[in-house]
């Protein structure tokens, strides 16, 4: 077989940061038409060679070729101008502008004079956004959007002009099944025109499904490159970890269910989510499972104090309380690690102790003073349980992988030691090692008696951690599955709307 | 920036609401604007309304152009300095003897430095943001103090007078009706609203300003855009100081002092977030006709002048949490 000469090739990138080595000497390359996956620890050195590539960063050593040129991308309007879109793993939207001017940002069709084509361009961004599916219109301010929608927005981008090589960095973290499938058939397109399409993501199933050959990196180092139809699962997080997971399709243990909790009855909030009753008892996983705009974050924020519901009853222990803010919520034991971390969960020019430690420094004092020496060793427990990492803990969180982020939040409110514990997407953008960990530490936490709500869109995790299931669908709980008796095809009738009215 | 739309019922009333919920400002001035009417009979005359436009034009046609560095995230505190420079060297320029055989023509190398002066200086503090980085909050209160100091050096700290009458004239004639300068105003602000609102640098003005780090990452070049805009609001500033000038027929050293606050309250009370992202020019127009309608009622009220600051300082507030509740999403917002 010949293969065709790749479009890109990056040969020796060596990048440092201060205090890290963020990729040493790391070769990759695309061919036309093919999907190339990119795979590798949290902090694993993944974003930093796209952002190499999109001329964000610089390297240090190295070369890049386009076409078998020798190209140097000095900024981003010069990867442009070589035909590299990189679609970003965090959000880079302007949230006060519309849906139109956002995919074109930095585009937008011009007429003379420098005027906008206001025309062409509504044209052009109704036609992407047919192609996705999408239920909103160019004009809609992008900040109204959910996070998913905003997701597929940036998506859009690849496709606003002939791109050579796209580049995806965990487009699917923040989407569901329905907009998977749009953005799988995006991506085909793409490859049919050959395009070639670099895709990060921390999702097996997708890689295995999608692509056509797998590189690792490790620690900032190139492992190998793999054709995808000749190697499997734990080959991969071989060369990613440097061993074996054992992964349970279910959970098999049960904790010994306490008392109840939470009790929720008949919770709405307008048009977000209506009549929605359910329990918690001390000790059990309750896993919240359904499509992007079911309702189930907002019905979560709403237990936090962070939306007024419009109607329904929430009690706490069997007693009906109140929560007209977060700190409230806090106060009553209820912790909720949010969906969207970057912009709820962080202070990013913090380090990464005083984050963690953050929601609970009132405790923490000796005398009128922060007290150090505990800070520091609430921050290296979880740092071991998550295995974050980052170079100390005088690291400023913003200059941490996306992955290693979500960790820090993800330690933050464990550390609080709530009552109540709601994880919105608790693994989302976190690589295969430290996602069984987090499931491990959420079970160990059920059995210490912590009542945990797990909302998921990924159907793995929630048959993995979950007691029970519930499912929803527009606002309402379609159903509700004890996770012994549940099958996959049960669940996706449920959040889909397909359900049968009979009630399990 | 596009219409987004907000509402999906397109009737009359609901789309004024709308609007008004989006510029307060302006149910703020036609309730001064009656509140005036009904209390000063002097105050409701086509000469008052004159008078208010043209003294409006000053600082009008500086927060034309603050309002796009606002948006941008930046500010400019400079213009007050600027006003100064522009008017000095326009009215010294033109007397100068070189030029004296030119007759009114004398004017023109006097006004195109003072234009030139804004400009550059306005090209200089985008030039130094752009690239070291340093906020231009520092910039500009560096180049506020470096310019007034050199208007003193530049003009001994004496005023010029203009010699030539036609320019002196030009601030109190008229054309088609309305006073020269306030017209110079009006046609500035379509000018501008139409540049923010329909051009790719309006477009990009305020991707700026809402994420700058988006729009590096979109190919936008943020470091020339921005210069651009203090050129823009320079150039306006030296602008309204030859206009300026040409009302008094005649500069001082001390032109245009506080200039800034009040040019950045009315861009403020206009509704542009001082964080950037959000502004109009619009909101900016009713901020400025705000204040100088309350500086001119008042006056004609003879409210001591201390007194119309302390009552603007208040309504800077009152607005300011006004838009607050007013934009906020209803029952199913996020809570704070
Ligand atoms: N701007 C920066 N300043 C300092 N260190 C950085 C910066 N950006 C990245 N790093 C460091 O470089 C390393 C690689 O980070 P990178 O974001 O490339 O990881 P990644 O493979 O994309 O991980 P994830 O799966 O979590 O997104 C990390 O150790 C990170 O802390
Ligand atoms: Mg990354």
């Amino acid at each position: 077989m010949t293969e065709p000469n790749p479009t890109l090739r990056l040969k020796g990138i060596v990048k440092t940061f201060p205090g890290v080595r963020a990729l040493d000497g790391v070769d990759f390359d695309v061919r036309p038409g093919e999907v190339h996956a990119l795979m590798g620890e949290n902090g694993a050195g993944k974003s930093t060679l796209m952002k190499i590539l999109a001329g964000v960063y610089h390297p240090d050593e190295g070369q890049i070729f386009i076409d078998d040129r020798p190209v140097v991308i000095r900024s981003p309007i010069e990867a442009k101008e070589h035909g590299i879109t990189l679609i970003h793993q965090e959000l880079s939207l302007a949230e006060e502008m519309s849906v139109a001017e956002n995919i074109f940002l930095g585009e937008l069709p011009r007429k003379k004079w420098g005027f906008v084509d206001w025309k062409t361009l509504d044209e052009r961004v109704g036609t992407i956004l047919q192609k996705l599916n999408a239920d909103w219109g160019p004009r809609t301010r992008i900040g109204s959007l959910s996070i998913a929608k905003q997701q597929m927005c940036e998506i859009a981008r690849a496709l606003t002009h002939s791109a050579k090589i796209v580049v995806f960095d965990e487009p699917t973290a923040s989407l569901t099944d329905a907009e998977k499938v749009v953005l799988f058939d995006v991506i085909e397109d793409l490859k049919a025109e050959g395009v070639g399409i670099v895709y990060i993501s921390h999702r097996m199933e997708e890689i295995f499904k999608i692509t056509d050959r797998i590189s690792v990196l490790r620690d900032g180092s190139y492992r190998g490159t793999l054709n995808t139809r000749e190697t499997d699962e734990d080959e991969i997080t071989q060369m990613m970890i440097g061993r074996s997971l054992e992964l349970h399709r279910r959970n098999i243990e049960h904790a010994e269910e306490g008392e109840e909790v939470l009790s929720v009855e008949g919770l709405s909030c307008g048009r977000l989510f209506q009549d929605v009753s359910f329990t918690v008892k001390a000790g059990e996983i309750v896993g919240f499972y359904g499509l992007v705009g079911a309702g189930r974050t907002e019905m979560a924020e709403t237990l936090f104090g962070l939306r007024r519901p419009t109607a329904g009853k929430i009690r706490l222990a069997g007693e009906e309380v109140h929560i007209g803010s977060p700190s409230e919520a806090i106060e009553k034991g209820i912790s909720l690690v949010p969906e969207n971390r970057k912009e709820q969960g962080l202070v990013l020019g913090m380090n990464c102790r005083d984050n963690i430690t953050l929601p609970q420094i009132d405790d923490l004092t000796a005398g009128p003073f922060v007290a150090n020496g505990a800070e520091v060793a609430i921050y290296d427990m979880y740092r071991d349980r998550l295995q974050i990492k980052a170079p100390t803990w005088r690291t400023l969180v913003g200059s941490l992988s996306g992955g290693n982020q979500q960790k820090i939040v993800i330690g933050k409110w464990l550390s609080m030691k709530p009552r109540l514990l709601i994880v919105d997407e608790p693994t989302r953008g976190i690589d295969v090692g430290s996602k069984s960990e987090i499931h491990k530490l959420l079970r160990e936490l059920a059995h210490q008696g912590y009542a945990i709500i797990v909302v998921s869109s990924e159907m793995p995790e929630v048959l993995h951690v979950s007691d029970r299931i519930i499912a929803m669908h527009n606002g309402r709980i379609t159903r509700t599955f004890s996770a012994d008796a549940v099958t996959e095809e049960d669940l996706i009738q449920a959040i889909s709307g397909l359900t049968s009215d009979k009630a399990a | 920036m596009a219409d987004i739309t907000a509402t999906q019922d397109g009737s009359g009333a609901n789309r004024f609401l709308h609007w008004i919920i989006h510029h307060p400002i302006w149910a703020f001035v036609v309730i001064v604007f009656i509140f005036f009417s009904v209390m000063n009979e002097h105050f409701f005359a086509l000469g008052n309304f004159k008078n208010i436009l043209i003294q409006a034009s000053t600082l009008g046609l500086i927060a034309l152009g603050m309002t796009l560095v606002m948006i941008n995230g930046n500010i400019d505190l400079s213009v007050g300095a600027v006003v100064a420079l522009a008017a000095s060297l326009t009215v010294d320029i033109m007397g100068w003897p070189m030029f004296e055989g030119w007759g009114n023509w004398q004017i023109l190398p006097g006004v195109l430095a003072g234009l030139a002066a804004g400009v550059l200086l306005g090209a200089l503090n985008g030039f130094i943001v752009w690239k070291t980085g340093v906020d231009a909050f520092i910039v500009t209160l560096g180049a506020m103090l470096g310019v007034r100091g050199l208007v003193f050096v530049y003009t001994e700290e004496q005023s010029f007078f203009a010699m030539n009458f036609a320019y002196s004239d030009f601030g109190a004639s008229s054309l088609v009706g309305l006073p020269t300068l306030a017209l110079i105003f009006l046609v500035f602000t379509a000018l501008v609203h139409i540049l923010l609102s329909r051009t790719v640098h309006g477009s990009n003005t305020y991707a700026v300003g809402d994420n700058r780090e988006a729009a590096v990452n979109a190919g936008i070049r943020v470091g020339p855009h921005m210069m651009i805009n203090f050129m823009i609001v320079g150039f306006f500033a030296a602008l309204a100081g030859i206009t300026l000038s040409t009302q008094m027929g005649a500069s001082t050293p001390n032109l245009g002092t506080n200039f800034e606050l009040w040019v950045i309250t009315a861009v403020v009370l206009g509704g542009t977030k001082l964080t950037g992202g959000a502004g109009s020019i619009i909101g900016t127009f009713g901020g400025v006709l705000a204040i100088q309608i309350l500086r001119n009622g008042m006056n004609l009220m003879q409210v001591p002048a201390f007194w119309v600051l302390v009552i603007l300082g208040s309504i800077l507030i009152g607005v300011l949490f006004l838009d607050k509740q007013l934009n906020r999403k209803g029952a199913e917002e996020l809570r704070l």
